[in-house]
């Protein structure tokens, strides 16, 4: 593990009124958020809400517009690259599609990020690598090529990945997304066992309530392009918010609209079908 | 108005992605420490790359050295030199045809492979894995693929000369009867290891950089999408063949040329 050099009250992630986007586009402002270590934080909202984009400022993929981000006390989008590989070898990030390396199997993938960034011999990333993968109940499938491995297993493969460098700051993007109860409840609670053996404090990005729920600190909901709510579960679950109580219960009415906003270029679209006469027809019927 | 506007946005983008393309082969350069630090990444990639196209260089070299021998003799029969066939096919081969149909053949098999697979890692989101996992993708993934190319070139054309001359040996002496001694002496006589083989050598080497280069420039800028990975590879085809006819040309002008 990387000698830490920050102060341990320091969070290992904090965004301070941070905006993010691509562009001149702005999908979140004004945001605010911590995550300490041995921590587990969840940012909750709907898709499209941001929250992937989020995790991107966090690792330094993308650059916030305004506002700080900070890892582990060190403003990530002032770094050299040096800086930020550095950063980074403190990080962990479960991505959503696992990302795993296809032209590696399952041990090599776990191991990559051993052989890239330690100098240990051959015993003990063997011995490290079987026990993270033993953690994920797939010790006997290091063999195995990532093709022959169905998605769920490759989901926790990747984790075993994200683990083996026993990070400081892990980010999960969607963890529970795709996966049967079984691997959903061992997710869970491997999240949570890892923050609290680890010591780690952890990011997930998820719109799971009742998994994220049971094993958050701390939830940060966000909505309508900034932080709509936050508090420890507890809090949220008693909110009167109309919009905590709309994303908390699946309500189709709400706040949030289920239907994508109509934009003049959808109308301009429209207009150009050949069918458009017979389609704005309909649309005025349905009006 | 327009039309100027269009032509000079042409002229501009051609510039431009000259310019991006010679800025990606110095990136690939400065980070090629890895090439020696970790030998086993390029020649993973040398068997990997070479493998996949041994078969198809030597069966097309076998198929080039008969027509070569045919084609040969039955011109070198009219002036009565029929001697000179082997002389003929050798040079044929180890100045021209074996680093061009090479290249070509490696553009069309392992450019195109290349291509697609780091098309494919950058749509399954392998390449950002890897850079938020603090390992520069360029040159733990990109560099033993460009060095295990332009190593695997030159001896993909030695493999495509040798068995394009025992084609034309076949065709030429067991075939059509012509002496065999006359067929390799002339040879041995007429080949120059400067003047012929360490050009031909050459030649390949170039190809090689030009081929793997275009590989896999144009799956490092895919689009990481189905249609955007089969339309990078077929650029890579296109691209790629061009850009090794046209520097064969250049080549053959500075080296032969004079």
């Amino acid at each position: 593990m990387p000698e830490s050099s920050s102060n341990p009250q320091e969070p290992a992630l904090s965004l301070n009124g941070v905006a993010l986007g691509y562009g001149d586009f702005t999908v979140l402002s004004d945001i605010s958020m911590q995550a300490h270590a041995g921590q587990v934080v969840a940012v909750m909202g709907g898709s499209g809400s941001g929250k992937t984009t989020l995790l991107r400022a966090a690792t330094g993929q993308i650059a916030a517009q305004s506002g700080t981000v900070k890892a582990f006390g060190q403003d990530v989008d002032a770094q050299s690259p040096a800086g930020l590989r550095a950063l980074r070898q403190r990080m962990g990030v479960l991505f959503q599609q696992g990302a795993l390396f296809t032209d590696l199997n399952v041990f090599e993938n776990v191991a990559f990020p051993l052989r890239e960034h330690t100098r240990l011999d051959e015993a003990a990333i063997l011995e490290r690598v079987l026990a993270k993968l033993d953690a994920v109940g797939l010790r006997t499938a290091a063999h195995l090529k990532v093709a022959e491995i169905s998605g769920g297993m490759a989901r926790r493969v990747a984790l075993a990945r994200t683990v083996v460098l026993e990070p400081e700051l892990i980010l999960y993007d969607e963890p529970f997304a795709g996966l049967d109860p079984i691997s959903l409840g061992i997710t869970a609670r491997l999240i949570r066992h890892l923050a609290d053996q680890l010591g780690c404090a952890s990011v997930l990005i998820t719109h799971d309530v009742a998994e994220s729920f049971a094993i958050a600190d701390q939830v940060y909901l966000v909505g309508r392009g900034r932080l709509a709510a936050s508090g420890a579960p507890q809090e949220l679950k008693a909110s009167q918010d109309p919009y905590v109580r709309q994303f908390l219960d699946g309500a189709p009415d709400g706040p949030v609209a289920f239907n994508y906003p109509d934009t003049p270029a959808f109308e301009a679209w429209l207009a150009r079908q050949p069918g458009a006469r017979a389609a704005r027809g309909k649309q005025e019927d349905r009006k | 108005m327009s039309f100027i506007s269009a032509l000079g946005a042409r002229a501009l983008g051609i510039v431009s992605g000259v310019g991006d393309f010679t800025r990606f082969l110095v990136a690939l350069l400065a980070r090629s420490g890895i090439a020696v630090r970790r030998p086993r990444l390029v020649s993973q990639q040398i068997h990997f790359i070479g493998n996949y196209s041994l078969l198809i260089v030597a069966v097309s070299g076998m198929f080039v050295g008969f027509v070569l021998g045919l084609q040969g003799y039955y011109t070198l029969n009219r002036y009565g030199s029929e001697e000179a066939l082997g002389l003929l096919v050798a040079l044929s081969l180890v100045r021209e045809l074996g680093p061009v149909v090479t290249a070509l053949l490696f553009a069309g098999r392992a450019g195109t492979s290349l291509t697609a697979e780091i098309g494919l890692m950058k749509a399954g989101e392998q390449l950002a894995a890897m850079e938020v996992m603090a390992v520069d993708p360029l040159r733990r993934v990109l560099v033993p693929r460009f060095w295990g190319g332009v190593i695997a070139m030159p001896v993909l054309a030695a493999v495509f000369s040798m068995v394009g001359i025992l084609g034309g040996w076949v065709v030429g002496v067991l075939l059509i009867g012509v002496d065999a001694g006359a067929f390799w002496s002339q040879m041995q006589g007429g080949v120059d290891v400067w003047q012929d083989v360490a050009n031909g050598v050459l030649k390949s080497v170039v190809f090689g950089v030009a081929v793997t280069l275009v590989a896999l420039y144009e799956g490092w800028h895919a689009q990481p999408t189905p249609e955007g990975v089969a339309r990078a590879t077929t650029r890579t085809v296109v691209v790629g063949s061009l850009a090794v006819l046209g520097l064969d040309f250049l080549l053959t002008a500075l080296m032969f040329g004079g």
